[in-house]
């Protein structure tokens, strides 16, 4: 035990099972797959449940973001909920804030009609400028902006020590929480809100992974499952922050500490194994062939028992690796590891200390995290 | 100098620089062009601008990529700054840099050209719906472009060139993001996890929509009609800021590996500054808490008083709000200095390269304490009373500056503030 230790006093998770800790855990424990394969036919996506985004966000504020910065904002409400500092204006005022975002949402409505109209149009160009002069919403700009999830968790929140957010797909979520623990060790901050958020009911979401050829297509099978016909991954829509601080920090204002997040490494390829040993791990694997095979030999050689949270809330890039760690996080308080998601799975009956939680992303970023009983 | 600094940690000097903005590709080109008193801004040629409000920007337009996109030509001018800082620091020889890589990039999204040839590969005609795209983004021959509109691809892309160490940051805190990525390079170097690392920021991003964003929240000029004089940081009549693209990189050293390896020091940053605002998505708060904040958290993580600061690279970006909240917070930092200490605004000349802007500026800033010179505030005809700060008007003006800070806001809340001092 170290001052400096970075220790979890705060969960916002919101995602297709459901809003907060209990609510996962439980969900998890009586386990069934949650799966949309109505509002995209042929790509089937984990669905956001129904959450009263009112109780963080105002309604007012609330018609000033697309889904994912609503989630994401609601996720941080919650966590700071969670940690007993929701409008402790001192100590929101020096938190800081590490966001891991993606972006872009369109006005599909706007698109489907310029695509129809410009190529009959006597001049495509004046026809695109036009259009999207006279049909954008001057506020969706904001509402697609990678760094406003950020700012408006500054807006609705009032969190304003700092506020950074990061992009990249799965290792934006996993070298914010690093940077953050790391910043925690060094003395170069005490108090943190990290995470983010994903929006898997966009169009044009999947039709960019649909690009790359890596989605799962028309049914749902399990990530380990779904190897057996050449893999694939299913979005989620999903929401997830975490506070993280030292423990003196946790401890001086009587946080209750979840777990600790005892080592953290993210690296492109090839990355350095984090000395156990380990219970159990929480694999963030996306069900894209390539990369699941080599995070799944990496995981065979650590001989312990696997949950796949992709099974659990699906692939939700960005937030992934974080929403991983508040699984690892959730489990350790609780002292056991959740059943098997799937058949592939073992059941672990033993004690729950040391998690270790994996991401090979979908095309690049390697993380491991250490999630450990605080 | 010692090696480490007020607080005992490192100090973090800087020993390669590279910037591409609409003057010129090249640190000397720009210098030149920058104390010249040169505007980069010039008539929109890339794309036609039939209908839009605003007609010129500050293009980089000499740079050719294979197929354009906001991403590719920001990884470009990413990759040509690199190359030009790597060299003058001579360091990261044969593509293994030895130090992380911190990357201020612009969002990363699909673009019309894509949209538009999914539509076509579709077939479908009266109408097009999203559930085409879909179908014709599974026909296969687009794995590029998933590739490419990712938004780690810029910069695992660049680690893989240059060889740098770990997972590649790409950071986003909009108009400050330049700022952002030097203080996470500091940060790295300050907490021992490197000896070096390399820091880029790069903006690409004039297509028909992002200009027309910008256009709908009334940000930017209008004045079409003579291009070099619509950005007028500080003068009574600006009317908005000029959208432009560029990229400058810098090599952030530990002053002690810099000595060990003999090589030459341009300058330290001496310090970084943050702060968040809740006040408004695009609007600072009006009593300017937050850019007083940054500025003051830069001076003090730099271990300096005002009264040592000898030069502020405004952000200055020529919109009336922000030259307005940024002189306030200048004379609450500053108080009665504040109408004597030079502050000029590079964007009088290269516009607002955005993403890139904070990283392009302490490039510039390092440059004038280097090299005596402040580069001026051009198009400064008509003095803003509101305003009365000494802009360095017009022409370049020579002085001995030890410490100076550069400032960066940004939609969203963002603030940061870099203090720069001058080689030991």
């Amino acid at each position: 035990m170290h001052d400096r230790d970075a220790v979890i006093t705060g969960i916002g998770l919101i995602s297709c099972l459901g809003e907060g800790v209990d609510a996962h855990w439980d969900a998890l424990n009586a386990f069934q797959p949650v799966v949309d394969t109505a509002s995209f036919p042929g790509f089937p996506i984990h669905p956001m449940a129904h959450i009263a985004l009112d109780k963080h966000i105002s309604k007012r504020e609330q018609r000033q973001m697309e889904p994912w910065q609503r989630y994401g904002t609601y996720a941080a409400g919650a966590a700071l909920d969670h940690a007993g500092i929701q409008g402790n204006t001192e100590l929101l005022s020096r938190m800081h804030m590490i966001v891991a975002a993606g972006g872009g949402e369109r006005d599909y409505a706007a698109d489907e009609a310029i695509m129809s109209g410009l190529p009959k149009a006597p001049d495509p160009d004046a026809y695109l400028n036009e259009h999207l002069l006279s049909d954008l919403r001057p506020t969706l700009f904001l509402a697609q902006l990678s760094n406003l999830l950020a700012g408006n968790i500054s807006l609705v929140h009032g969190v304003t020590g700092s506020s950074r957010t990061f992009m990249g797909e799965e290792a934006a979520g996993a070298d914010a929480i690093r940077i953050a623990c790391a910043r925690i060790a060094a003395g170069q901050g005490d108090f943190f809100l990290v995470g983010g958020s994903h929006n898997a009911h966009r169009a044009d979401t999947i039709m960019l992974y649909e690009m790359g050829r890596i989605l799962r297509k028309n049914s749902f099978a399990g990530v380990w499952e779904r190897q057996k016909d050449g893999g694939g991954m299913i979005l989620s829509s999903l929401g997830c922050f975490l506070v993280i601080e030292s423990r003196a920090h946790a401890q001086a204002r009587g946080a209750t500490m979840l777990a600790r997040i005892a080592a953290i490494a993210t690296d492109r390829k090839q990355i350095v194994p984090l000395p156990g040993p380990f219970d159990a791990a929480i694999s963030g694997a996306s069900g894209v062939a390539a990369p699941t095979a080599a995070e799944k030999t990496f995981l065979d050689t650590l001989g312990v028992p696997v949950r796949a949270a992709g099974n659990a809330f699906g692939h939700s890039m960005e937030p992934s690796f974080i929403a991983n760690i508040a699984l690892a996080a959730i489990s350790v308080s609780k002292g056991k590891l959740f059943p098997p998601t799937e058949a592939a799975e073992q059941p672990m009956d033993a004690p729950l200390q040391d998690v270790l939680v994996t991401s090979w992303g979908h095309w690049r970023g390697e993380a491991l995290a250490h999630v450990t009983a605080a | 100098m010692n090696d480490t600094d007020h607080l005992g940690r490192p100090v973090v000097v800087v020993t390669g620089i590279g910037v591409i903005t609409s003057l010129g590709q090249g640190v000397e080109a720009n210098w030149k062009a920058l104390t010249s008193g040169v505007s980069g801004i010039k008539r929109i040629t890339r794309f036609p601008v039939t209908n839009m409000k605003t007609t010129i920007a500050g293009t980089v337009d000499f740079i050719h990529v294979d197929e354009m996109s906001a991403p590719a030509l920001s990884e470009r001018m990413a990759e040509l700054v690199i190359q030009e800082a790597l060299a003058e620091a001579g360091i990261g020889e044969g593509g293994k840099f030895p130090g992380p890589l911190f990357l201020a990039l612009p969002p990363v999204e699909v673009e019309w050209p894509q949209r538009l040839m999914l539509a076509k590969e579709s077939g479908a005609n009266e109408t097009v719906v999203y559930g085409d795209l879909l179908r014709a983004a599974g026909t296969g021959g687009h794995v590029r472009h998933y590739e490419r509109f990712l938004f780690g691809s810029v910069g695992e892309n660049l680690a893989e060139r240059f060889g740098t160490k770990g997972s590649p940051i790409a950071t986003s805190t909009a108009c400050a993001s330049g700022g952002t990525a030097i203080q996470l390079g500091v940060e790295a170097i300050r907490r021992g996890e490197a000896d070096t690392a390399l820091v880029v920021g790069t903006d690409a991003s004039v297509n028909p929509e992002s200009l027309i964003r910008f256009s709908l929240l009334s940000a930017l000029s209008t004045r079409n009609e003579d291009p070099a004089k619509a950005s007028r940081p500080f003068s009574k009549d600006r009317d908005g800021f000029i959208m432009s693209e560029g990229a400058g990189a810098l090599v952030l050293e530990s002053l002690a590996h810099a000595r060990a390896r003999g090589a030459s020091i341009i300058g330290v940053v001496e310090g970084c500054g943050e702060a968040a605002d809740g006040f408004h998505r695009t609007r600072s708060s009006p009593d300017g808490k937050p850019i007083i904040a940054c500025m003051r958290d830069a001076l003090a993580d730099a271990g300096l008083s005002p009264d040592q600061v000898g030069y502020i690279n405004a952000h200055g970006t020529s919109t009336p709000e922000n030259d307005k909240m940024e002189w306030i917070g200048v004379t609450a930092v500053f108080g009665e200095r504040a109408s004597s200490i030079p502050i000029s605004s590079n964007k009088s000349m290269i516009g607002h390269t955005l993403t890139a802007a904070g990283a392009i500026e302490a490039i510039f800033t390092l440059l004038a304490l280097n090299r005596g010179v402040l580069p001026p505030t051009i198009n400064y005809d008509t003095p803003d009373p509101a305003v009365p700060v000494d802009c360095v008007p017009n022409v370049a003006r020579p002085a001995k500056v030890a410490h100076a800070i550069s400032n960066s806001f940004g939609f969203g809340g963002q603030n940061v503030c870099v203090a720069i001092g001058a080689a030991p």
